[in-house]
């Protein structure tokens, strides 16, 4: 099994969020990848997306999806974030209010990534923007 | 329990995917939250929310939701509704409070 793909995300497109998310599951699913984990993946992507959008000026949702594993790369330009143990925090948020009525930014997105994904990397540059690998392993099946 | 039966039962609108009404009903969550219903809602439940946005159809297709109910008399917005049609997301609306729905849904499938 080997797949990849790239797809643009633009920051402040709330009408698209979860188009990338969407055609993340459908190429996994595609793929023949067990629920469960296309499941986590598709979570991963969606609040990845979410992130972008809300913070960001524009970014890329990278796919890699081999047989033990699928990798998602998350790479944006933006604000980045100043202090990433704060930003972990589960219910810490900079999001607007605009945001917040939508039913985004309560403080989740990244723990939610880190909780469903097998492997989690966070890096951050202020004024440049923040980078996300994150990793599912595929158990041999048989 | 199918759609179908849910939506009889608990005098629910159909707004949009009448045809997916066969589709069963495993369990119901409700949240307004986008990132709490993504995280700990389950595949197969009928998701219970006031918010109408069309980003409700990509975090109802993304979990394998039954469908989308939305409470107090809340219609779809036009894109969300058109998004559900293309996604094949079924939409249904109570004019009941969430507490009162959500104590209906639970008596109906686990009572």
């Amino acid at each position: 099994m080997q797949y990849e793909n790239s797809y643009p995300v633009k920051g402040g497109d709330f009408k698209e969020a979860g188009k990338v998310a969407v055609l993340v599951k459908m190429a996994l699913k595609k793929m023949g990848v067990a629920p469960e984990i296309l499941r986590r993946a598709a979570i991963a992507a969606y609040e990845s997306e979410v992130n972008i959008i809300s913070y960001a000026r524009m970014g890329t949702i990278r796919l890699q999806v081999r047989d033990d594993h699928i990798r998602i790369d998350v790479e944006d330009e933006g604000p980045g974030i100043e202090d990433i143990e704060l930003a972990m925090r589960p219910g810490y948020s900079t999001a607007t209010e605009l945001i917040r009525e939508l039913g985004f930014g309560a403080g989740m997105g990244l723990v939610n990534i880190k909780s469903c994904s097998d492997e989690f990397e966070i890096t951050s540059e202020v004024n440049q923007g923040t980078k996300l690998r994150i990793l599912f392993r595929i158990p041999e099946t048989g | 329990m199918n759609l179908a039966s849910v939506v009889k039962a608990l005098n629910l609108r159909v707004a949009c995917g009448g045809e997916y009404l066969e589709r069963t009903v495993k369990g119901g969550y409700a949240g307004d939250l986008l990132s709490d219903v993504l995280a700990n809602s389950g595949e197969s439940d009928l998701w219970i929310t006031r918010q109408t946005h069309q980003n409700i159809v990509a975090v109802a297709s993304l979990k394998d939701h039954a469908g989308i109910l939305l409470v107090q008399g809340k219609e779809p917005d036009g894109d969300t509704l058109e998004k559900a049609v293309k996604e094949g997301i079924p939409i249904l609306v109570t004019d009941l409070p969430t507490f009162e729905i959500a104590g209906r849904l639970y008596g109906l499938l686990r009572g």
